[in-house]
């Protein structure tokens, strides 16, 4: 058994290195203004990550406020239906607030609490982490700040009352495309001019180090949880690993505590808007190329000149043309594997969970769900699957009723 | 010596200090750049910064982020900025030219080529916003053997062992930003800026220059007391801004601008 716990070790390094570098991505470009505050976070996170009691105070959240362990759910009638290998779900959409965005507000926001600092500021896309911010803020008794792309503003206008009834302030940004990548623009300008009294909660592994690790350590409670979990379950680990990925948070909190299972094979699912062939889609592992935006190193979708283009996705939480320096390591290195499925495949896995086994995932989770099903005949019977459910379909059901006519 | 530090130089025996005009290249359209170049040399500049238009300036408040976004219209690339550069060079030879921006476009062309094509075309120093030294050192190497000047910029947050970094890897001059946060933004407070020079003066024996918040003639005299130069930036995009569809007021009015700073800083 030991032996064989060893076999299966891929041994990768510890990534990243003290400087924040995945291999050659990830690092720290970002202007000399923001590095007085990005020190003060590595050496508060660096403090904090090892001592009991701030580790006891989240895993207690965690437990009580958040919900978890979160389970991990046999899609069996689902699984039964597309005839394949058994499709397992681990249900990061029973979280409170709806997705795993919270895992990592709640981290960020005890930090900032012990940091002395008073106001959070948050940037986000489909609203899910914005929430999840406003969130945490409003426990704690901060002051909360959310950047939001006009564009997005419009399309998750449900998400924006949310915020509101909780205290915080949305402020829309008409900088650039308007979407996410601006909203993270104007948040790091804001942090500059406020950095005293201000902690920036980044909602993915993105940003300059220490976010990209800091984001992951408060993710890997997903992977963690569902390592043992699917041991328990089946006696082993189990044969693939399937995630969304936008900025890449969901997916590398399920992903880490795999990474050195080398038996485990890894996907990563982007958004592949109208297909990959039309250049309107946001998958920059699929179609990128290595640049630096927010912070650091990694795949980018941009044009000849080294400018930041337009992502096109149905799920606004993939909208972002960048993804997280880990991610572009794991894909030089092989180890993991990225893909990309369609808008409308996503929608088609949408339906046919809500349908046939009873659970409305979002938009974003349905890029996996939609990949999992193809693989789940490719593998067929016998193999196991497990797929991040990262959140729950509620806020994306005006989307989903507009294509189809309706307005609710 | 270079072209930055000869300007340097001069300025210091004549008891001078530097008056440094930031405008975006392409900002409100490509036509009018290398002209607004020679009128802010005309106007009293002693040195012209040129901004390379990004799709993400973070650093930049709105003023400078629209001014991208015009240029960004006509896509204005990092390889259309050495253009205007070049055609500058063929009339004017002695005033030193910094390109500011951000680290993506020139990620792109290449670290090599893009030094090389720099130094061709009469470029003296480079301040990449989001390029700290310690992720720099590639660049710096490319620079070097091409005689093009690293600038860094250092903040009023900026610890010791930073200065030290920072002063290490650095040629040309230092830009010391003024105050917290983004450019364009509110007034600065003299006092501090002095207090912190002076510390600074300790690590380097660049010229240090101020910016980000210069935005009339009083402020520019006050802080060109201290410091060796100042970088007035968002001030004269606003009236870039202004006066968009109208190339021969924008000229006239970032020559008067200049001129009034010109002579505020040298009545000191
Ligand atoms: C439910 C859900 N899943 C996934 C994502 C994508 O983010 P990430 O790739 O960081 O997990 C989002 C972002 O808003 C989300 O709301």
């Amino acid at each position: 058994m030991t032996t064989n716990v060893i076999d299966r070790q891929a041994n990768l390094p510890n990534m990243p290195d003290e400087k924040g570098h995945f291999g050659i991505y990830g690092g720290r470009f970002i202007a000399e203004t923001l590095m007085a505050p990005i020190e003060e976070l590595t050496k508060a996170y660096e403090v904090f990550k090892s001592d009991p009691a701030f580790i006891a105070e989240l895993d207690k959240d965690l437990a009580d406020y958040v919900g978890r362990p979160s389970p991990v759910y046999l899609a069996s009638h689902w699984s039964e239906h597309l005839g394949g290998a058994n499709i397992y779900l681990k249900r990061e959409d029973l979280n409170h607030t709806g997705a795993h965005k919270v895992n990592n507000t709640i981290g960020q926001a005890l930090l900032a609490k012990r940091m002395g600092k008073t106001r959070i500021i948050a940037e986000t896309g489909a609203g899910q982490h914005g929430v999840a911010s406003a969130t945490v803020a409003a426990r704690l008794g901060m002051e909360c700040v959310v950047y939001m792309g006009e564009v997005d503003v419009q399309r998750q206008a449900a998400n924006v009352y949310r915020m509101k009834l909780l205290g915080a302030k949305v402020v829309p940004v008409t900088s650039g495309s308007k979407t996410l990548k601006d909203a993270l623009n104007e948040a790091m300008r804001d942090w500059v001019t406020n950095v005293d009294n201000t902690f920036y909660i980044i909602g993915t592994v993105a940003g300059p180090h220490p976010y990209p690790e800091m984001v992951r350590d408060f993710q890997t409670v997903i992977g963690r949880e569902a390592r043992e979990q699917m041991l328990a379950k089946t006696g082993r680990l189990p044969d693939a690993l399937v995630a969304c990925v936008g900025g890449g948070s969901n997916a590398i909190g399920l992903f880490h505590p795999f990474l050195n299972d080398k038996d485990v094979e890894i996907y990563g699912v982007e958004g592949g808007g109208d297909g990959l062939e039309t250049g309107r889609h946001a998958a920059p592992l699929c179609k990128g190329k290595p640049g630096v935006l927010h912070g650091n190193r990694t795949y980018l979708m941009e044009d000849e000149n080294g400018q930041i283009i337009e992502t096109h996705s149905i799920s606004a939480g993939l909208d972002y043309p960048g993804v997280g320096p880990e991610h572009a390591w794991l894909k030089d290195i092989g180890r993991a594997n990225y893909v990309a499925v369609t808008d409308t495949e996503a929608l088609d896995a949408f339906h046919a969970l809500t349908k046939i086994e009873g659970i409305i995932p979002a938009l974003e989770s349905s890029h996996a769900l939609a990949y999992a099903a193809k693989l789940a005949v490719k593998m067929g019977k016998g193999k196991n699957i497990l797929v991040n459910l990262s959140g729950r379909g509620d806020k994306d059901i005006h989307t989903v009723a507009a294509l189809e006519g309706i307005t609710v | 010596m270079s072209r930055l530090s000869k300007r340097f130089a001069d300025l210091a025996s004549n008891g001078k200090k530097a008056l440094i005009p930031y405008v975006t290249a392409g900002d409100p359209d490509p036509t009018i750049t290398v002209s607004l170049m020679h009128a802010m040399v005309e106007a009293g500049s002693d040195i012209i910064e040129i901004g390379v238009p990004f799709s993400d300036p973070m650093a930049d408040g709105p003023v400078i982020q629209q001014a991208c976004e015009r240029a960004l219209i006509h896509n204005v690339s990092l390889s259309d900025v050495l253009d205007m550069v070049t055609t500058f060079r063929e009339t004017n030879q002695e005033t030193p030219v910094v390109l500011m921006g951000y680290l993506n476009p020139v990620e792109v062309m290449g670290y090599q080529i893009f030094a090389q094509r720099a130094a061709a075309a009469g470029v003296d120093g480079v301040l990449t916003v989001d390029l700290p030294p310690e992720e720099a050192e590639d660049l710096i190497v490319a620079f070097e053997a091409n005689k093009i000047d690293p600038i860094f910029l250092v903040s009023p947050e900026s610890t010791v062992d930073r200065f030290k970094q920072i002063t290490k890897y650095s040629r040309g001059f230092l830009y010391y930003v003024s105050l917290k946060g983004v450019t364009g933004v509110k007034s600065i407070d003299a006092e501090a800026v002095g207090h912190k020079l002076s510390e600074l003066r300790d690590y380097t024996g660049l010229p240090i220059c101020v910016g980000f918040g210069i935005n009339n003639a009083q402020t520019a005299a006050t802080i060109s007391k201290i410091a060796n130069g100042v970088v007035v930036g968002s001030a004269v995009v606003k009236r870039i801004a202004e006066n968009q569809n109208d190339q021969a007021k924008i000229i006239e009015e970032v020559k008067s601008f200049l001129a009034g700073l010109r002579q505020a800083i040298d009545a000191n």
